[in-house]
């Protein structure tokens, strides 16, 4: 009889371990619209399957939660069932010896406050609050509707051009999201049902890398009507674009040097390379608008004159102020926002960093673009500081690989302090709180200070990402409701009272992404074009191939691939590989085409037109 | 072209042929359920999927096209075990009670499971348990929805009127009234359509059979039975009857076996609509501020549809009830005089195509002739036929019989209202010859004819160009009100019937799977019109004595109270 031995998992257990990852793929490509209470009864299920048995709460009681909702959806429960569940929930919370009934009852509780409408239209009406919506993932996320079951289908079959005028009918910006796009159309990608979600921005980048010249789109015939797009940004861009297509003619009022707006200044060239940018403007003006640039609205003309000279105008100013930490010292000499700097490179005017020590404050994506900015501009040393835990950053989590890789160091759980000036006004350090991970707050850890002394790090370079703002006071001032700096347009992109005047992107989001803003220049252009009296339709008139037979067999995503970290943080070329030929036909063959399979093809699957 | 082999056959046939039909070409009919060519082509049922060579998943046969080189087996093992299987899963939450099912016979998952040779089931029957309550004429039963979503679809795309959605999502997914709880709060415009798409018996009218056969055993009343044109075109087909033997005699003698005291006409009534709308139309077109164009009012789920959606136009309406109502009327005043009874005694029926009628002889304000309703029961076709059948009444076998005097009488201008067009059409034959003094070629307005959802004309009325439209199908009707508003048309007069291809496809009518059967029924009616010696609404001598002897002039006072009515004194519920 051997005293110890080592524990081996069986083929059943192995069996489960692969089925829980079945599992949380699953729940991770849920699509949105699913009855709260059909899944509140589903979870205390798996909850109850959980409980080892020995504790009254938990063995009986999670089984008659069940029960209890199960009335719920079969439509024989009363008002009066919702407070017994309540109250059940409660008692199997508060008594429950561990943490399996506990948090199981937790949950049910959660639901019952949090989705209590959805509960008493079942109660009431024996159905869910809304009607049925489960269009097809990708499309429903992308802000700008793409096709995108249909151009993946184009590039499987090397219609690379076609891919990208289909793409073009909903977003005119192709490449520029080729390459920056944050992608939430992979967020509930059902791809993740089988193995991954589809490398869809991947995708979109080798399709437009193979598309040849970009063609000159076809215009409606001239309507006579003028239309001022004030900001010549990627929403601002975008409306011009397809208030052109629709025969309109367009002026877009940009005060920089060049148009682009926070594509060219704020996001560095090794993410979207200059070329690529001024090539897709250049494609974009084939529609036919004319971009004035160093015109600012407000000092260089008035609204007063848009307007008279106008039948509609769109504001789509962004959102380029930067916003300050508020701590001593931070008008020091060598306090730099994210903002200021990321914009002198958009003009190529690169500082030079050699030999500096670099401090970059912040979490998000911004911070991590100045950050691998500073490390490129020859940088001795840079040190992302952030208050709460790496985990928590906002920044996409390839992006903070990506910085750290490049030899920049995150300080986590840091808080700034004050900075420290020298006699000459100039950075000499900044001072640092240290903090530990404190109680989840809005779900997330809020960090708390730690009981720890104050730590200085020398730098001579502070670099602030901690959030833009919109310069929206001339328009506020114009008459133009500004709420907390954001402009409010309805969702229409209407603003009250100001007949004929439209506003989208990040000046009414708050800073947000690119596709946002593009979806909002989509938006103000179809309904410009309605309040000017027409009713164009843009579409793309390509043909889609048959739709393809496939067993779905798992197989890997295939992910991007960057130059060598030692090659790229030494320029400010294109980081990113782009995927194969090979790679590409590979990955496109993985879509699932929830367009034709499943809800999609019932509703909510191809619009053709809009 | 490319080639596929199919259960062995190879052919060659077009890029993109579906499966489905790519197997009609070697003979071979794979099962549908919820298909529906052209509206319901989503595969939810999973019973047509066939298994094609080098794939382990089935593929729909009615949503997935061919490829070269393609080998697919329709009937493979794996595709008749999954096929069945999901026909047994759809019986399980399936009320299979057939014997007391509306649609047994013409049931397709009846047909199916039969097909399938499907005897029990591995499954626990799991039925939903909601009930619909209140006594709205159209019907839902939860027991026997499968889901084929077809009523969604023939709702949305084919008559814009959004009424029915799917509702939650998993186990519980359903089909349930869209936008309300229940359809009586609901904008149905009670055309039907979902009834004549419904695969099962999910969808029916209420039955008012008994409340007929309640009168007619009753010797205190006399029962009066008005039939629409269209019946005559689709009474006999679950008789297996032709047309040519289905004719309205026939129908007249099977109900006066039934017990009916008098059995008339409601295209005597369709002329008296004539009369009247087209004397209103004539007023309009001269008067400076009347509301064009002016919309016919014949159709009770178009009158609905437009109060609903559109209530602005509602003035647009012409005030002549519908020919069912004016019969009611009539039948409770004038005729009640003929037979020197009171009219509290009479008790009016009418065989509609149509469930909307149901509702509109139920309108309170709808008591002209005697404070009672002018009809009292509308029943559909199929009623009507269920009704015969009550009575072991063989029609194949039964003789023909003349419709009773003096309202049997119609022409063949009435006739063809049951048609989309024909109001239209009789109407101009009569305006024609009000403003000339002479009567047209009967067949001068036959432009107005046939089966494309929004038809225009202009004709030359006494030297004035006359621009018309005609729209069927509440999808085209949307279409045109929507243009009508923005001014991209404009019109004299339009004509609008709520059901795709007029009275003819109407929603109470015999259900054919997947089959639109309304052009070969109004080929029926324009056939009846055209081999007619009376084709002129005025010219029915029964019209002629009524005015003479009772009414006086259309649009007189006697008219204006029993025959015209205020489309505003009642609201649908959006306009409350």
């Amino acid at each position: 009889m051997s005293r110890l031995s080592i524990v081996t998992v069986n083929r059943a257990q192995e069996t489960v371990e692969e089925l829980y990852k079945d599992a949380e793929r699953r729940i991770q490509a849920s699509q949105p619209g699913l009855c709260p209470v059909d899944l509140a009864a589903t979870f205390v299920h798996i909850c109850h399957a959980q409980s080892c048995g020995k504790c009254t709460p938990c063995r009986i009681g999670l089984g008659s939660l069940e029960g209890l909702i199960g009335q719920v959806l079969e439509g024989t429960a009363t008002l009066e069932t919702l407070d017994v569940i309540e109250r059940t929930a409660r008692s199997v919370f508060v008594s429950a010896d561990c943490a399996i009934g506990q948090e199981a009852a937790r949950m049910v509780l959660k639901g019952i406050r949090g989705f209590r409408d959805d509960y008493e239209e079942h109660v009431l009406h024996g159905r869910c609050l809304g009607v049925q919506n489960q269009p097809v993932p990708c499309v429903a996320l992308c802000p700008a509707h793409v096709d995108i079951p249909g151009y993946i289908s184009l590039i499987y079959e090397g219609r690379f051009a076609d891919a990208v005028a289909l793409i073009r009918k909903d977003n005119p910006l192709p490449s520029t999201c080729g390459l920056i796009c944050e992608h939430p159309c992979e967020v509930r990608c059902r791809r993740t049902m089988v193995d991954d979600p589809i490398n869809i921005r991947g995708l979109k980048r080798f399709a437009c890398e193979h598309e040849g010249e970009i063609p000159t789109p076809k215009r409606a015939e001239a309507t006579g009507k003028k239309v001022a797009v004030i900001g010549g940004g990627p929403s601002g861009l975008s409306a011009a674009y397809y208030l052109s297509l629709m025969g309109h003619s367009v002026t877009v009022y940009e005060q920089r040097k060049k148009p682009g707006g926070m594509l060219r200044y704020g996001i560095p060239s090794y993410r979207l390379p200059r070329e690529a940018l001024d090539h897709e403007i250049e494609g974009m003006k084939k529609a036919g608008f004319e971009i004035r640039c160093g015109v600012s609205v407000g000092t260089d003309v008035d609204m007063e004159t848009l307007r008279s000279e106008y039948d509609a105008i769109y504001i789509a100013i962004g959102a380029h102020t930067d916003r300050k930490i508020g701590i001593e010292g931070e008008d020091a000499k060598g306090v730099i926002s994210a903002v200021e700097m990321l914009r002198a490179i958009g003009d190529d005017e690169y500082p030079d960093y050699s030999g500096k020590k670099v401090v970059v404050v912040g979490g998000g994506n911004v911070a991590m673009d100045v950050a691998r900015s500073a490390v490129r501009l020859g940088a001795a040393g840079v040190t992302v500081v952030y208050r709460r835990r790496k985990i928590d950053m906002t920044a996409l989590p390839e992006e903070v690989e990506g910085a750290i890789a490049d030899g920049c160091e995150i300080l986590e759980l840091h808080a700034p302090l004050s900075i420290e000036k020298n006699e000459a006004g100039e950075v000499d350090a900044i001072f640092l709180q240290p903090q530990i991970v404190g109680p989840v707050k809005w779900g997330r850890p809020a960090p708390v200070n730690a009981a720890q002394t104050p730590v200085r790090m020398e730098c001579d370079l502070v670099l602030v990402a901690v959030g833009q703002g919109i310069d929206s006071q001339k328009f506020g001032d114009y008459g133009i409701p500004v709420k907390r700096g954001s402009i409010l347009a309805a969702e229409s992109g209407e603003i009250e009272n100001m007949a004929g005047v439209f506003s989208g992107g990040d000046c009414v989001t708050g800073p947000a992404t690119v596709i946002r803003a593009i979806a909002g220049g989509k938006v103000a252009a179809a309904n410009i074009d309605e309040y000017l009296g027409f009713h164009h339709e843009i579409e793309a008139n390509v043909e889609l191939p048959r739709i393809r037979f496939d067993d779905h067999e798992p197989m890997g995503r295939v992910n991007m691939t960057e130059r060598p970290a030692a090659e790229r943080r030494c320029d400010f070329g294109l980081m990113e590989n782009c995927m194969t030929g090979e790679e590409a036909h590979q990955e496109a063959s993985r879509c699932l085409h929830c367009d034709h399979f499943g809800f999609g093809i019932f509703k909510g699957g191809r619009e053709a037109k809009w | 072209m490319v080639n596929v082999t199919i259960d062995g056959n190879t052919i060659q046939v077009p890029e993109r042929t579906r499966i489905l039909d790519a197997a009609r070409l070697v003979g071979v009919r794979i099962p549908t359920l919820c298909y529906w060519e052209g509206l319901n082509e989503i595969g939810a049922c999973r019973v047509c999927v066939v298994e094609v060579e080098g794939y382990d998943k089935l593929f729909t046969a009615c949503n997935n096209t061919v490829a070269d080189g393609m080998v697919i087996r329709t009937n493979s093992p794996k595709a008749r075990q999954a096929r069945r299987t999901n026909v047994e899963l759809i019986l399980s939450e399936h009320n299979s009670n057939c014997a007391t099912c509306v649609r047994s016979g013409s049931c397709e998952l009846q047909a199916i499971s039969q097909e399938l040779n499907i005897r029990d089931l591995p499954f626990e029957k799991k039925i939903p348990a909601k009930k619909q309550t209140g006594s709205f004429p159209l019907v839902r039963d939860y027991s026997r929805c499968i889901k084929c979503m077809r009523c969604i679809q023939v709702c949305d795309k084919i008559q814009s009127s959004n009424i029915w959605d799917v509702v939650n999502t998993g186990a519980k997914t359903t089909v349930d009234v869209r936008d309300a709880y229940t359809l009586e709060d609901s904008s149905c415009a009670l055309c039907g359509q979902c009834i004549t798409h419904c695969p099962v018996g999910a969808l029916h009218e209420r039955d008012d059979v008994d409340r007929v056969i309640e009168a007619v055993g009753d010797p205190d009343r006399i029962t009066v039975c008005q039939i629409a044109p269209a019946i005559r075109t689709a009474w006999g087909e679950p008789f297996g009857l032709t047309p040519e033997l289905a004719t309205v005699e026939r129908m007249c003698k099977a109900l006066k076996m039934a017990g009916v005291d008098y059995v008339f006409d409601t295209n005597f009534s369709a002329d008296l609509t004539i009369m009247e709308e087209g004397s209103e139309f004539l007023n309009r077109l001269s008067a400076s501020d009347a509301r064009l164009p002016m919309f016919t009012s014949c159709c009770p789920g178009w009158v609905r549809f437009l109060k609903a959606h559109y209530p602005e136009f509602t003035e647009n309406l012409s005030t002549a009830k519908s020919p069912q109502q004016m019969f009611g009327a009539v039948a409770k005043s004038y005729y009640a005089e003929l037979l020197g009874v009171e009219p509290e005694k009479i008790f009016c029926f009418s065989i509609m195509p149509c469930l909307a009628k149901k509702h509109e002889c139920a309108i309170p304000v709808l008591n002209d002739a005697c404070g009672q309703p002018d009809v009292d029961v509308s029943l559909t076709t199929r009623e009507a036929d269920r009704l015969i059948s009550l009575f072991n009444i063989v029609p194949a076998e039964i003789p023909e019989q003349p419709l009773d005097m003096p309202l049997g009488v119609g022409s063949g201008a009435g006739n063809i209202f049951g048609a989309t067009g024909g109001v239209m059409e009789a109407a101009l034959r009569t305006a024609y010859a009000l403003v000339t003094g002479k009567n047209p070629d009967p067949d001068a307005f036959s432009a107005v004819r046939g089966m494309e959802g929004w038809k225009e004309c202009a004709f030359d009325l006494g030297g004035k160009t006359l621009k018309i439209a005609v729209a069927h199908g509440l999808g085209n009707a949307d279409k045109l009100l929507k243009a009508i508003k923005k001014g991209e048309v404009s019109y004299d007069f339009v004509e609008v019937m709520a059901c795709p291809g007029g009275c003819v496809g109407g929603g109470g009518q015999p259900i054919h799977a997947q089959k639109f059967c309304a052009p070969e029924r109004a080929e029926v009616l324009y056939r009846q019109d055209a081999a007619m010696a009376l084709r002129f609404s005025h010219e029915n001598p029964s019209i002629t004595e009524i005015y003479r002897s009772y009414l006086g002039e259309p649009l007189g006072e006697r008219s204006h109270h029993l025959l015209h009515t205020d489309h505003r004194a009642w609201k649908m519920p959006s306009e409350e």
